[in-house]
């Protein structure tokens, strides 16, 4: 008997989800064709083309916002909330009840290992409408001022690494506080929200309440840039963002950016080490690293770093990377090629800079987009794998002498969404967090995530927060956090 | 301290210390010393063991690999029966079993050893003659190992002459809690000698030290004391074997040999019921302590119930569909 423990294969049936040939657009309740040329979505990991979808031009997504306006004027706005919570609570139940065609649907589309879709995507964003659900008519309480009052149409543009997850981040809050919708998924990854759509017609959620318009960034443009949207909501690249600020300045338009990350997880020499290996791990290769709070610096104690490198590297020997629907898959495929050609180059770049890369010997699949975890060792703060964000599973790891010197270098950053710390002192732990300048400070654990936490970026990273209470302020009418 | 059981037990002056291998000599040097040593290992974050085991607990293992896996639990299990009214017919019975756990397929690999009390070791030994089948006794005063030291080395004698190829040691808790480690480690020095060339397992009773960090210093300390396995439980506390338990057990081995060489073995005993326990622990092993120690020199499965489950899912893979209780011997 050979001593090898080889996992035999494990795929997730495929069969539980019916992709359509063809999907329109969500507008008012119903699938309409879009005017724009269709365009179409693939398997990252086979290069597959999974359907084709239609793109949404200016006209489609000013019959979207005009949908989305009459649903709020007529019946979404001045519907009692209590109502708003059940249509919510419903939905939740729904994407409960639809978990497998959902995280199956999400691998499909984005890559990402069923085990991650199926414990964390999809139970995340049925915990989003339940939590949000539950606020629906408590806002008076919310400690928002008295008697909060709805913005009106909100437009919705999100990213492609948490699709659905980021659909539920948007639009829970939305639609509890009495908004409705007009939703730009990304042009890589639009199943999960057309499957959205459909749940919404499951609930009999009333037509125009959520629109949902596919496309690439000429949609998104147009979503953003229609003259009666109340509130811009973003998700993406710091550049986009920037163009969107630019694009609402001088409007009455609210605004809210959730953008990038360059996120420092902090190793003290009185960590738990074997957890803080876990931590780093969950940290940056979590989603193939397409987190925007990555843990993509590594800050560790020099007195340790050997110590925690060794540790490291013979941790990411066993991650198990590959067909992203195999259940027992770690590391699943990278979302686009164009991305990939990204994370290519900034790794070239590192090395070319002298900083030293770190490969497990690893087999990648012929077909569909990969790129093995990467580990960056005798990196600069100078660098530019210390400083741009790789959005993919590039670790750079530094280090530091003394609490002090932790600090400055994890806060020298254009960015500010989150950190992580490390360390048995709790004491430790509180003065670190209190000068960090991040939104999300993690100690002894990094990606975790809950409704009832607010999310949210200092500096680069953005502005406004998203869930709990804090969350509700961005769409309400003279709210103050 | 009485010597009734044992006129020949040592004397009541210590004998020097043994030193624990390279690069660790010095640690048992004072009490003081032991102590900074065992408290300056690195902490276990108890809420991320548990995520990490939650984790390893997802590992879908089928078809091949699940024929493979339980193959090799069987074959790591040290089939136990530790009650007071255990006879000779009942060990005779169990040793039958462990010879041919499935007597329909004679492809069923026989278990690792058959675990007994010391004063039946012989006739363990006698039923289990030729086959390989190692026998293991437990002794110090197993469970509670509440009684003196010349009592305990008697109890280890006393079995390794009835027989007992294995010896599974209980440490000293009250001495472990109260911070005495050096106590408890000479008493490990002095079982592993009265043990001869039997292999000595040391049973930390995790369920009674409660925190994973004492399970990582427990670890620790057994390992240097020179214990060749490490092992979660008597079976008689509650909880016996746990996921995240045996984590910080196997880290600790792996560690233990990365820094001195030295490999030693782990075995979760009490709790291990089903077929997806013992996978999931073999996962555990696997991706944790890593594939060396995927066999029955460096991991065991402490289990009296376990072995019925393991046979009936086997039969399962075999003919394709579940047979009922009855088609596998009670023992």
């Amino acid at each position: 008997m050979t001593r090898l423990f080889e996992y035999a294969p494990a795929p997730e049936s495929r069969s539980i989800v019916d992709v359509a040939p063809s999907y329109g657009l969500f507008v008012d309740g119903e699938f309409v064709d879009g005017s724009g040329a269709p365009f179409k979505t693939i398997n990252p990991a086979t290069e597959e083309v999974l359907s084709e979808v239609a793109t949404g031009t200016a006209e489609d997504v000013d019959r979207a916002v005009r949908a989305a306006r009459r649903a709020f004027t007529r019946l979404w706005g001045p519907m009692r909330p209590a109502d708003r919570g059940k249509y919510l609570f419903r939905i939740a139940r729904l994407l409960q009840e639809r978990a497998r065609e959902f995280a199956v649907l999400e691998s499909l589309d984005n890559g990402k290992p069923i085990r991650e879709s199926r414990d964390v995507d999809v139970p995340l964003a049925a915990a989003h409408f339940l939590y949000h659900a539950g606020w629906a008519d408590k806002l008076d309480w919310a400690g928002l001022g008295p008697g909060p009052k709805p913005l009106g149409v909100a437009g919705q543009v999100i990213p492609w690494n948490f699709p659905l997850l980021m659909l539920a981040w948007k639009v829970a809050p939305a639609l509890a506080t009495g908004n409705t919708v007009v939703l730009k998924p990304a042009e890589t990854t639009p199943l999960t929200a057309l499957l959205f759509a459909e749940v919404c017609r499951q609930a009999d959620l009333p037509p125009g309440v959520v629109n949902i318009v596919t496309g690439a960034g000429d949609t998104g443009r147009a979503v953003v840039g229609h003259a009666d949207v109340d509130k811009v909501a973003f998700t993406g690249s710091t550049e986009v963002g920037r163009s969107i600020a630019r694009a609402v300045a001088g409007t009455r338009k609210k605004l809210t950016l959730e953008l990038g990350g360059k996120a420092a997880n902090i190793v003290f020499d009185d960590a738990p080490i074997d957890q803080a290996v876990e931590g780093i791990v969950q940290g940056i290769f979590f989603n193939q690293g397409h987190v925007c709070c990555a843990g993509s610096r590594l800050l560790v104690q020099e007195n340790v770093h050997d110590e925690v490198i060794a540790s490291l590297q013979r941790r990411i020997g066993t991650l198990r990377l590959g067909d992203p629907l195999d259940k027992n898959t770690d590391i699943g495929a990278i979302n686009s090629h164009l991305q990939l050609e990204r994370i290519r180059q900034l790794a070239d770049i590192g090395e070319a800079e002298g900083a030293n890369r770190w490969q497990p010997a690893c087999d990648l699949p012929e077909r569909g987009f990969w790129f093995p975890p990467t580990v960056f060792t005798d990196v600069s703060p100078a660098h530019r794998i210390a400083r741009d964000e790789v959005f993919g599973p590039v670790l750079s790891v530094l280090t530091f002498r003394t609490p002090d010197e932790a600090v400055a270098k994890a806060n020298n950053t254009t960015y500010g969404l989150s950190a992580g710390i490390w360390t048995e002192k709790g004491s430790r732990i509180l003065a670190i967090a209190d000068r960090l300048r991040a939104g999300v400070v993690w100690a002894n654990c990094f990606n975790e995530f809950d409704p009832t936490s607010p999310f949210g970026g200092y500096k680069q990273s953005g502005y406004g927060r998203e869930g709990g209470r804090h969350g509700l302020a961005a769409y309400l009418k003279g709210a103050t956090e | 301290m009485t010597h009734a059981l044992d006129p020949d037990a040592p004397a009541a002056e210590i004998p020097p210390r043994r030193e624990p291998l390279a690069p660790y000599r010095d640690v048992t040097r004072s009490d003081a010393a032991f102590r900074a040593y065992l408290h300056g290992l690195p902490g276990v974050d108890q809420v991320g063991a548990e995520a990490r085991t939650a984790v390893l607990g997802t590992r879908s293992i089928k078809t091949t690999a699940k024929a493979w896996a339980i193959d090799t639990a069987i074959a790591m299990v040290d089939l136990t029966t530790l009650e007071g009214a255990d006879t000779p017919g009942k060990v005779r019975s169990l040793a039958a079993k462990a010879r041919r756990p499935d007597p329909t397929d004679p492809s069923c690999p026989p278990v690792a050893a058959v675990c007994v009390y010391g004063d039946l070791a012989g006739v363990a030994e006698a039923a289990l003659a030729g086959t390989g089948i190692s026998v293991a006794a437990v002794a110090t005063a197993f469970p509670s190992g509440r009684a003196s030291r010349a009592v305990k080395l008697a109890d280890v004698r006393d079995a390794v002459a009835n027989g007992a190829d294995e010896i599974d040691m209980v440490i000293d808790r009250g001495a472990f809690l109260a911070g005495r480690y050096l106590d408890v480690y000479d008493e490990i020095v002095a079982v592993k000698e009265a043990c001869g060339d039997a292999h000595l397992k040391v049973i930390l009773e995790t369920g009674e030290l409660v925190t994973l960090d004492n399970v990582r210093r427990a670890s620790w300390l057994a390992m240097l004391a020179g214990g060749d396995f490490i092992k979660t439980s008597t079976g008689k506390i509650s909880p016996a074997a746990t996921l995240p338990v045996c984590l910080v057990m196997l880290e600790a081995v792996r560690d233990f040999r990365a820094a001195t060489g030295r490999q030693v073995g782990v075995k979760p005993a009490g709790g291990i019921r089903t077929t997806k326990d013992a996978i999931r622990h073999l996962v555990l092993v696997n991706e944790v302590a890593g594939p060396d120690w995927l066999s029955p020199d460096r991991f065991r499965l402490g289990a009296s119930s376990l072995l019925g489950d393991l046979l009936l899912q086997r039969q399962k893979l075999r003919t394709g569909h579940y047979s009922g209780p009855d088609h596998v011997s009670v023992d």
